[in-house]
């Protein structure tokens, strides 16, 4: 079907219709995101063994390398090197293809994401989709079938359980997470990411009393969606062993433990370009910093460009220390306080919340 | 543009083709997820990004998950999927084939121009004005739809009245 011609075509339309410098400035970006991604899950997993060790009075690995920074390195090769055991019981297809699966989005949803302004003329963001938002929560939505596939291709009923669980937890807190950042819209009225970064630049919108109700949905719904505690149900420990995960191994579990740390990277992400101004420096506006020279954009190094990449970067790891001071603070939810958590409390707020909005909006005009 | 277009809907087809032809329910879900992804590629190509973005949400990441769900805690095994009967398979086809009459004929008679991309702007703007002008009824009809069928599966689903 797909002749030699026939992609080669493909490819030379491709160029044409963007050009070569575009094509190859994605490309550039898509390489460079992709690791930095990757290197902030390994090293993400390493700040929260060492945090989790200081919050429990412990020392925490630090025998690999300097204070125990080259531990992540030590863990890739363990996981790559170990044998890749498939249990006989197991659905051999959805088995390998549930941690791709889980994956896979974890890493798609973080090309929306605005991560810094311009550097040398180039907008910092991999695809500037006018439904920005609305793409990652699709896409988001789709790691689901990696975990309950997982769990039920295994044959085995904690793994199961933990499938189950997790699906109904995810439908649950989709519906408050998506109502929650309505208001967002409402005042900027994009759903265009870097028009919604673009829109903070004199006032974050968490300092908005409507947004930070919003702001708080989010941060919670985000942490159900994201499986970690207080919500880690589908693979809380005590109960079902190790949830979804219980009969995976080597670098098979590897793929599912890289999917939830990049998912929380990217919600961590997704909360600093929504309330907390994305890559914009505090106090400082943004024409006091990088328009003077924009003429010589294209040409010049611009440092300017990686003070806002460092500020985003900044921001995103505070978020990311949240997450994991609350996960080694705050004890499990049980099932149900959880379902009524999400159904009864947070859905009618959010929904109070857009009607609020909305009435603010009419007065304000 | 035309040979993506023949891409997404060759795929799509083909998918769609062994949804039915599968034995296996989660199998055949894992497809009907596909032939959803295909039909938001022909979307992207029709420079529809919302109803695309829409399709896969709502579709492929809430509507299939709750099917799968509910797929694997009745847990069909394939063996004991019964061997295709002949009344329902007459009755399937005759269907299927009163179907694809009925769309040849409205395709036939239809003033839209066939696989051209749309000359109206399908953003959020547009089709949310849409929705709350012309097709309001409608739009309100179809909730209440959807309300009195979750109502009824709350009914059916209660193991004893009180």
């Amino acid at each position: 079907m797909m002749t030699e011609p026939m992609i080669a075509g493909l490819w030379t339309d491709t160029v044409s219709f963007f050009g070569v410098h575009a094509v190859a400035v994605v490309l550039l970006k898509i390489a460079v995101v992709l690791f930095a991604l990757l290197g902030l899950v390994s090293y993400t997993v390493l700040a929260e063994r060492r945090i989790s060790a200081f919050i429990q009075d412990r020392l925490g690995p630090n025998r690999v390398g300097w204070f125990g920074l080259l531990q992540p390195v030590a863990d890739s090769f363990k996981f790559l090197l170990k044998e890749n055991v498939m249990p006989a019981h197991v659905n051999r297809i959805y088995y390998v293809l549930a941690p791709c699966i889980a994956l896979a989005p974890a890493l798609l949803t973080f090309i929306v994401i605005p991560f810094g302004n311009t550097l040398a003329g180039e907008p910092m963001v991999i695809a500037n989709l006018n439904v920005g938002v609305l793409w990652m929560f699709s896409i988001a939505s789709l790691g689901v079938y990696g975990i309950v596939l997982g769990g039920w291709a295994s044959n085995s009923k904690y793994p199961f359980l933990g499938g189950i669980r997790s699906s109904a937890q995810m439908i649950s807190y989709e519906i408050s997470m998506g109502l929650s950042l309505i208001p967002v819209f409402m005042h900027v009225g994009s759903l265009n990411l870097t028009e919604i970064v673009n829109a903070q630049s004199h006032r974050w919108l968490f300092l908005h009393p409507n947004l930070f109700l919003a702001f708080l949905i989010f941060m919670i719904s985000s942490f159900a969606e994201t499986n970690r505690l207080p919500f880690d149900l589908p693979e809380s420990e005590q109960e079902l062993v190790g949830g979804y995960h219980t009969e995976y191994g080597s670098m098979k579990f590897a793929l599912f433990f890289l999917a939830e740390y990049a998912n929380m990277i990217t919600a961590s992400a997704l909360m600093v370009t929504l309330f907390f101004g994305g890559w914009q420096v505090p106090f400082a506006l943004p024409e006091s910093l990088s328009h003077p020279v924009t003429w010589l954009a294209p040409f010049v190094f611009q440092p300017v460009g990686f003070v806002y990449i460092l500020s985003f970067f900044l921001k995103m790891l505070l978020f990311l220390g949240v997450f994991i001071w609350i996960r080694w603070t705050l004890p499990r939810f049980r099932y149900d306080q959880l379902m009524n958590l999400g159904w009864k409390v947070f859905l009618p707020m959010a929904l109070a919340n857009v009607f609020v909005m909305g009435i603010w909006m009419a007065l304000s005009v | 543009m035309n040979l993506l277009f023949y891409i997404f809907s060759g795929l799509m087809l083909l998918c769609a083709a062994l949804v039915v032809a599968n034995r296996h329910p989660v199998t055949s879900a894992m497809l009907l997820i596909l032939v959803f992804f295909f039909m938001a590629g022909l979307f992207v190509l029709l420079e529809a990004f919302f109803l695309a973005v829409i399709q896969v949400l709502v579709y492929a990441g809430a509507v299939m998950v709750l099917f799968l769900f509910v797929m694997m805690l009745l847990d069909i095994r394939s063996s004991q999927i019964r061997r295709q009967n002949a009344p329902a398979m007459l009755a399937g086809l005759s269907v299927g084939f009163a179907f694809w009459v009925e769309f040849w004929l409205i395709l036939r008679h239809s003033a839209l121009p066939v696989g051209a991309p749309m000359n109206f702007d399908a953003g959020i703007r547009p089709i949310g004005k849409l929705l709350f002008s012309e097709f309001v009824l409608p739009f309100e009809i179809t909730s209440l739809l959807l309300l009195a069928a979750l109502v009824g599966v709350v009914l059916l689903s209660q193991k004893e009245t009180r």
